[in-house]
């Protein structure tokens, strides 16, 4: 598995110019970015194993008794209680409650939702294509939007463009997502004064369309979700991709690419840009993790049928063995997405992982 | 002055030198007007929810004896409508900023308080526990926080300090990063080895030496954490994981949309606790931003 990551990216990348630099060692060996790959799968599969280990505590060993919480303080009689610690496996002892919820997780098995009756990973799966839909969308846009307008803004900072795209980015930024997506329900709609209901309020489809009518209706349920989740997010990426991009703009080479007479344009694009990315790339996946909670308030707000929208439903009651199989695929999501961000910065930036 | 000051000792000497270093730093902060913007905010706002039980009383917020009509929109007598219990609108944002406030802060402290410890002593103590303490940091940093706190409040009971522990126990790994980075700056200086050679021990350089020169940091991060506290604690209020029993602006707004005032257009009752969440974090987050830049001139933030 290691060997088969590793080798494609390196192949890729393999054949260094010869030049000035090939009297040096190559930049990146082939075993070289093995290592380095070989170490951070190794460091992802130690943070998903503390995952697990802290779904199982964070759900069993905190004050109160499971089953309690799970009856949510309805009159149940002792023998239902009991029933219940054992339908869940609270009678065991907590180890082998542990070898247990260990052995299930990691085939595939998050036990049983509590609110649907169904297995917690039916649920998930059912819900993932609809996340991902609408994430994926907004992550593209969200990134492209944040790094364009963060070039932009270092490349004339001070002047009023910078000031007034900072200015949004940070009054976005500090926007409650759920409460933008709430009013922009009210004003496009339920449609506000003058303003006609244009949108659906929530959900992914009318239902009764087929073919290209579906994909058109499921795109205009998609417009109102997305534009909420860019808006709160693509501030963070305009602000990293800025700081990152000012911080190389002092440099040397930079005179001296323009010295060679090369156009302002081609000097930020080929030769500033690149060198800005990596550091802009590291945050966009490190941030993952908030666009999760993003995404968990977009589809709360517009009954969204995804993995956030599940969550809240999960949670409201409380459903438990589906609160934790989500926090155990959210958190796991993240990490796996993370470490193919670490195994693909070689290729970005020769200067990570020799 | 100075001769008055070495005659009386070295605290006081230490204590002339913060007073100069912090009349320096509110001369260069002075000229960040973003910075000061959002300071004259946070003035207005701490008065605003100090004077709160003279202005509004707690009589506001409760439900049985409202002075409204449930649901009307605004008028004269209540200039921004009342809620689904009849109860003024105002007085509820006017009110709801105590707790909004009160658990940011706390949330703050908290999560800042151990993100410093861990990133001192991280930074302090190299080797196997530094390490394995930066991994279990680097581990949190990558964690969805929100999912992780939301987590941590179904399992707990419904209150406050539930809030507070949720955003705190999961928002320190950025501080504890920042804060270990500076520890190990100032740990590489000559006097820190001349505080050891003249028989300081881990607690002396770490309390007398390191914790001064990262408190500046603290203090940014500080101000900016409050910011997504506020958010954090707004966004488990909305999905009703907050403490009830108490008026927040999250929990209005929960109570909006569950009384439905999205689909009937009511968007006077939303707009309000939404805009207050944002001028507050926005607030908080300018001050961070002035402060970090006063600290760090390097990060070229606009002023």
């Amino acid at each position: 598995m290691a060997a088969d990551t590793a080798s494609t990216p390196a192949e890729a990348a393999g054949p260094v110019p010869a030049g000035p630099a090939a009297g040096r060692p190559r930049a990146r060996s082939w075993t070289g970015y093995l290592r380095y790959g070989a170490g951070k799968l190794g460091g992802a599969v130690v943070s998903l194993l503390a995952v697990l280990v802290t779904g199982f505590f964070l759900f069993r060993l905190i004050p109160g008794d499971p089953v309690r919480t799970l009856t949510g303080g309805r009159q149940v009689s002792a023998e239902q209680l009991d029933e219940y610690r054992r339908e869940f496996g609270l009678d065991l002892p907590l180890w082998e409650q542990f070898t247990d919820y260990c052995g299930k997780a990691l085939t595939g098995d998050l036990g049983t939702s509590y609110q649907f009756h169904a297995p917690v990973i039916d649920k998930i799966t059912e819900a993932l294509p609809n996340t991902l839909l609408l994430t994926g969308t907004a992550f593209v846009l969200y990134t492209a939007l944040g790094m364009y307008l963060g070039t932009r803004s270092a490349w004339r900072h001070g002047r009023l463009g910078d000031r007034l795209h900072t200015g949004l980015a940070l009054t976005l930024y500090s926007v409650p997502s759920f409460w933008l997506g709430l009013l922009l329900i009210i004003v496009f709609s339920v449609g506000l004064g003058p303003v006609p209901g244009l949108f659906p309020t929530g959900g992914m489809e009318s239902g009764g369309e087929e073919g290209f009518g579906y994909v058109l209706d499921v795109a205009h349920h998609l417009v109102l979700p997305v534009i909420t989740l860019v808006a709160v997010e693509y501030g963070q990426t305009l602000l990293v991709t800025r700081s990152a991009l000012l911080d190389e703009m002092g440099s040397d080479y930079l005179t001296t690419a323009r010295a060679k007479g090369l156009r302002d344009d081609l000097v930020r694009r080929r030769h500033a840009v690149p060198n800005a990315l990596l550091p802009t790339v590291t945050l966009v996946f490190v941030n993952l993790g908030r666009t999760v909670a993003g995404v968990i308030l977009v589809e709360t707000v517009f009954s969204w049928p995804g993995l956030g929208g599940l969550f809240y439903q999960a949670l409201s009651v409380p459903d438990l063995p589906l609160v934790q199989g989500l926090f155990l695929f959210f958190a796991a999501a993240v990490i796996v997405m993370n470490t193919l961000a670490d195994l693909l910065y070689p290729l970005l930036d020769p200067r990570v992982g020799r | 002055m100075s001769t008055e000051a070495a005659r009386r000792g070295p605290r006081a000497l230490a204590r002339q030198r913060r007073r100069r270093s912090a009349a320096r730093f509110w001369q260069q902060y002075r000229t960040h007007r973003a910075g000061l913007l959002g300071l004259a905010a946070l003035v207005l706002f701490a008065l605003v929810a100090l004077t709160a039980p003279l202005t509004v009383g707690s009589g506001v917020s409760d439900v049985t004896d409202a002075p409204g009509r449930p649901l009307e929109a605004p008028s004269g007598r209540f200039p921004l409508g009342t809620d689904r219990f009849g109860r003024d609108l105002l007085g509820l944002v006017v009110w709801g900023s105590r707790v909004s406030l009160l658990v940011g802060l706390l949330a703050a402290v908290l999560s800042v308080a151990i993100g410093a410890v861990v990133g001192i002593s991280a930074g302090h103590f190299r080797g196997a526990y530094g390490t394995v303490l930066m991994r279990i940091t680097d581990w949190f940093l990558v964690m969805p926080t929100l999912v992780l706190a939301i987590a941590l409040a179904t399992v707990m009971s419904r209150s406050l300090g539930t809030v507070v522990l949720a955003i705190g126990v999961t928002s320190w790994p950025t501080t504890a990063r920042l804060v270990r980075a500076q520890t190990l700056a100032v740990e590489s200086r000559p006097y820190i080895e001349r505080a050891r050679a003249l028989g300081g021990g881990h607690w002396h350089v770490m309390t007398r030496h390191v914790l001064p020169n990262v408190m500046p940091l603290v203090l940014a991060q500080t101000t900016l954490m409050v910011s997504s506290s506020i958010l954090a604690e707004a966004t488990l209020a909305f999905l009703g994981l907050g403490d009830p029993t108490v008026v927040s602006w999250g929990g209005l707004l929960q109570d909006a949309r569950e009384a439905g005032a999205v689909s009937a257009g009511d968007w006077w009752y939303l707009v309000p606790p939404g805009i207050a969440i944002a001028l507050v974090a926005l607030a908080f987050t300018l001050c961070g931003r002035a402060v970090e830049s006063v600290l760090n001139p390097r990060l070229g933030v606009t002023r």
